[in-house]
């Protein structure tokens, strides 16, 4: 099969889909010139710095019939039109009793790893699993992201995907036919009995070489990767840690209040996987500190294959009472 | 040109209906029937009506919270607000929006909005819709003087102007942000005169004058159709109920003011018309007065009538499916 990078999968989606359907509408502040080239200028926007009214406005397109992707760029920027995606996008097919259809797509670049700073590096999607009336994607592949972009195009509802800043250049293989991938449906990235590993975003790609180290001393790692967070794929990570009894989450972004806590928690709470628990569950993500720019801070404050490994050790190690 | 005596009466009928549903809306609030918050359009019919008018089914308008008045005038079914508002289940949003939150897409009402100044950036997606469709079709976005020192007003204004957009800006002016005078919360002496700052023409209307309110709209509304971009027409009023219906009165305005403007009422100021033109008899005027009651009382019934949603159904119309 072809190998094609993360950002050429992503562009894919798009493309092929305006092209099944006439009614989409492109909207970012970059002009991307082989969407224009292709689709015109009516249906490929530029807007001015005004994420406000990007988002605000890819929801009263939607609301009038047309599908719309606003590509904000940089998750961080996304804040500045929090009120439009919280109060807005989130709730109003909820608060108008489901009468309309928003069908949106917003993309962001999460993530860190290139001396960004604070203000350019954030992994925000726990905050955005807190608000009910969002779809939120973490495609880690280039299979992923197309895949997922693909569904989110033809889904009827708001939807963020979050790519990783570090992942556009990643090749994988990508098949030329159509396809999409279901929300909802976590990939185990790799077979394994003794530990789960629920891995996101960018951590994916990591905590599979720590999988493959360890399964020279005889650790199996199982890696799964939500590829979802709303909806999030309860089922698929009981089974795995029914089956291994053991846990730990690998998440990029803070540690407090995070998706890796949700994760924790759905294990924990469930009395039957829960009875299969074999060792504490564990987390390893990144640090409560904003994201700081020397390289050096930066890489201490985000989980690394040395971490994940530890962390795997310790869960493996522990014997109980 | 002068509008005929048909649709004089036509508007006055937009704003009795109005004024009576919302007296009505009072009332069964101080009865206990209604619960929340209430914002009533009471003194400002006039400018809902006369945008209105020049709109057709398949324009579109965004409201903000005090939208019952916007409803009305896009042809909305009083039954199903007054369901709505009492929050039952057969409302236009299932119990699930309330007075604050009342939309009909089917007539193009986009909703009412609890944000201020979030309404601007749907609207502008509203109206690149109806450039998209190129039916010369319109929007019309309501706000207060207190939404144009939002950030969205102004990313919206300028959204607007540089996509020439079919979008009609409706500030109703009713000099109080809650009980913050607007010309406290302003550094420019005049509202209207913010829309030179985005190269679109701007005017001043009274809005307690329905046919001016009418004739102002109608140039701007001419304007859009004809692709020559957004407007802004700034309608002044004042509201003759506090920010909410509430009763515990935290209305700080003074009263020789209120007194003033309900000697300009724009109901009454309509009804003087009506008769020194002959276009009604006063019995007439008593036919139409009794007719509408007669509607409100249906859809109080209705409300009173229709059951309340079960509590299990707050779990229904987070997604579209």
């Amino acid at each position: 099969m072809r190998e094609i990078t993360y950002r050429q999968a992503g562009n894919e989606a798009i493309i092929e889909e305006f092209r099944r359907n006439k009614k989409t509408v492109h909207m970012s502040a970059d002009l991307p010139a082989d969407l224009r080239q292709e689709f015109g200028e009516a249906r490929i926007r530029v807007t001015p710095v005004s994420e406000s009214a990007m988002v605000g406005a890819a929801i009263g397109l939607a609301g009038s019939g047309y599908r719309t992707v606003a590509n904000i760029r940089m998750a961080t920027f996304g804040f500045v039109a929090m009120d439009q995606f919280m109060n807005q996008a989130a709730k109003i097919t909820y608060m108008f009793g489901g009468q309309a259809r928003f069908p949106i797509l917003y993309r962001m670049t999460n993530g860190l790893g290139s001396s960004a700073a604070a203000q350019h590096s954030i992994n925000p999607y726990s905050m955005f699993m807190n608000v009910p009336g969002l779809k939120i994607l973490l495609p880690s592949t280039p299979y992923d992201v197309k895949g997922l972009l693909k569904t989110a195009l033809r889904d009827d509802n708001p939807v963020i995907s979050f790519e990783h800043m570090g992942l556009g250049g990643v090749k994988g293989a990508v098949p030329e036919e159509d396809y999409t991938i279901p929300f909802g449906q976590a990939d185990i990235k790799r077979k394994g009995t003794d530990v789960t590993v629920v891995a996101l975003s960018k951590m994916v790609h990591d905590v599979l070489a720590v999988a493959e180290e360890l399964s020279k001393e005889g650790i199996s790692v199982e890696v799964i990767d939500p590829r979802t967070l709303v909806p999030l794929d309860r089922e698929t990570i009981r089974k795995s840690v029914a089956k291994t009894g053991r846990l730990v989450a690998v998440d990029e972004a803070c540690q407090t209040c995070g998706a890796a806590a949700e994760i924790l928690s759905l294990v924990v709470e469930d009395t039957k996987t829960f009875e299969r628990l074999r060792a504490p569950t564990k987390r390893v993500c990144g640090l409560d500190v904003p994201v700081p720019f020397s390289p050096l801070m930066e890489q201490y404050v985000v989980p690394d294959r040395e971490k994940i490994t530890a962390a795997i050790r310790e869960v493996m190690a522990y014997q109980g009472k | 040109m002068p509008l005929e005596n048909k649709e004089l009466v036509n508007l006055y009928r937009t704003m009795l209906t109005i004024r009576r549903f919302e007296e009505r809306v009072s009332k069964e609030f101080f009865d206990g029937n209604v619960r929340g918050y209430v914002h009533l359009y009471i003194g400002e019919e006039a400018i809902a009506t006369g945008v209105c008018a020049n709109l057709l089914l398949t324009d579109r308008i965004v409201s903000h919270h005090r939208g019952h008045g916007h409803c009305i005038a896009k042809g909305a079914d009083i039954r199903l607000m007054m369901a709505e508002i009492f929050g039952k289940k057969t409302g236009y949003c299932k119990g699930k929006g309330g007075s604050m939150h009342i939309a009909d897409f089917g007539v193009g009402m986009l909703g009412a909005n609890g944000i201020v100044g979030a309404g601007l950036p749907i609207a502008c997606g509203a109206a690149t819709a109806a450039q998209l469709e190129g039916k010369n079709g319109v929007a019309a976005v309501f706000f207060g003087d207190g939404g144009v020192h939002e950030g969205e007003f102004h990313e919206a204004m300028n959204l607007a102007s540089i996509w020439k957009l079919p979008l009609i800006f409706v500030c109703e002016n009713n000099f109080y942000a809650v009980n913050t005078p607007s010309k406290y919360a302003i550094a420019i002496d005049e509202i209207y005169k913010r829309a030179a700052a985005y190269s679109m023409p701007g005017m001043v209307v009274d809005g307690n004058d329905v046919v001016a309110v009418h004739q102002a709209a109608r140039e701007m509304v001419k304007q859009a159709r004809e692709g020559g971009g957004p407007s802004f027409l700034e309608a002044r009023t004042y509201r003759w109920h506090g920010h909410f219906e509430s009763r515990m009165s935290t209305d700080s305005r003074p009263p020789e003011e209120l007194a003033a403007w309900k000697k300009k009422c724009p109901v009454e100021a309509m009804e003087r018309k009506l008769l020194a033109a002959g276009v009604l008899t006063e019995a007439q005027l008593k036919e139409m007065n009794s007719q509408i009651l007669g509607r409100i009382e249906e859809a109080v019934k209705f409300a009173k009538d229709s059951p309340f949603p079960a509590p299990e159904d707050a779990l229904e119309d987070v997604y579209s499916t």
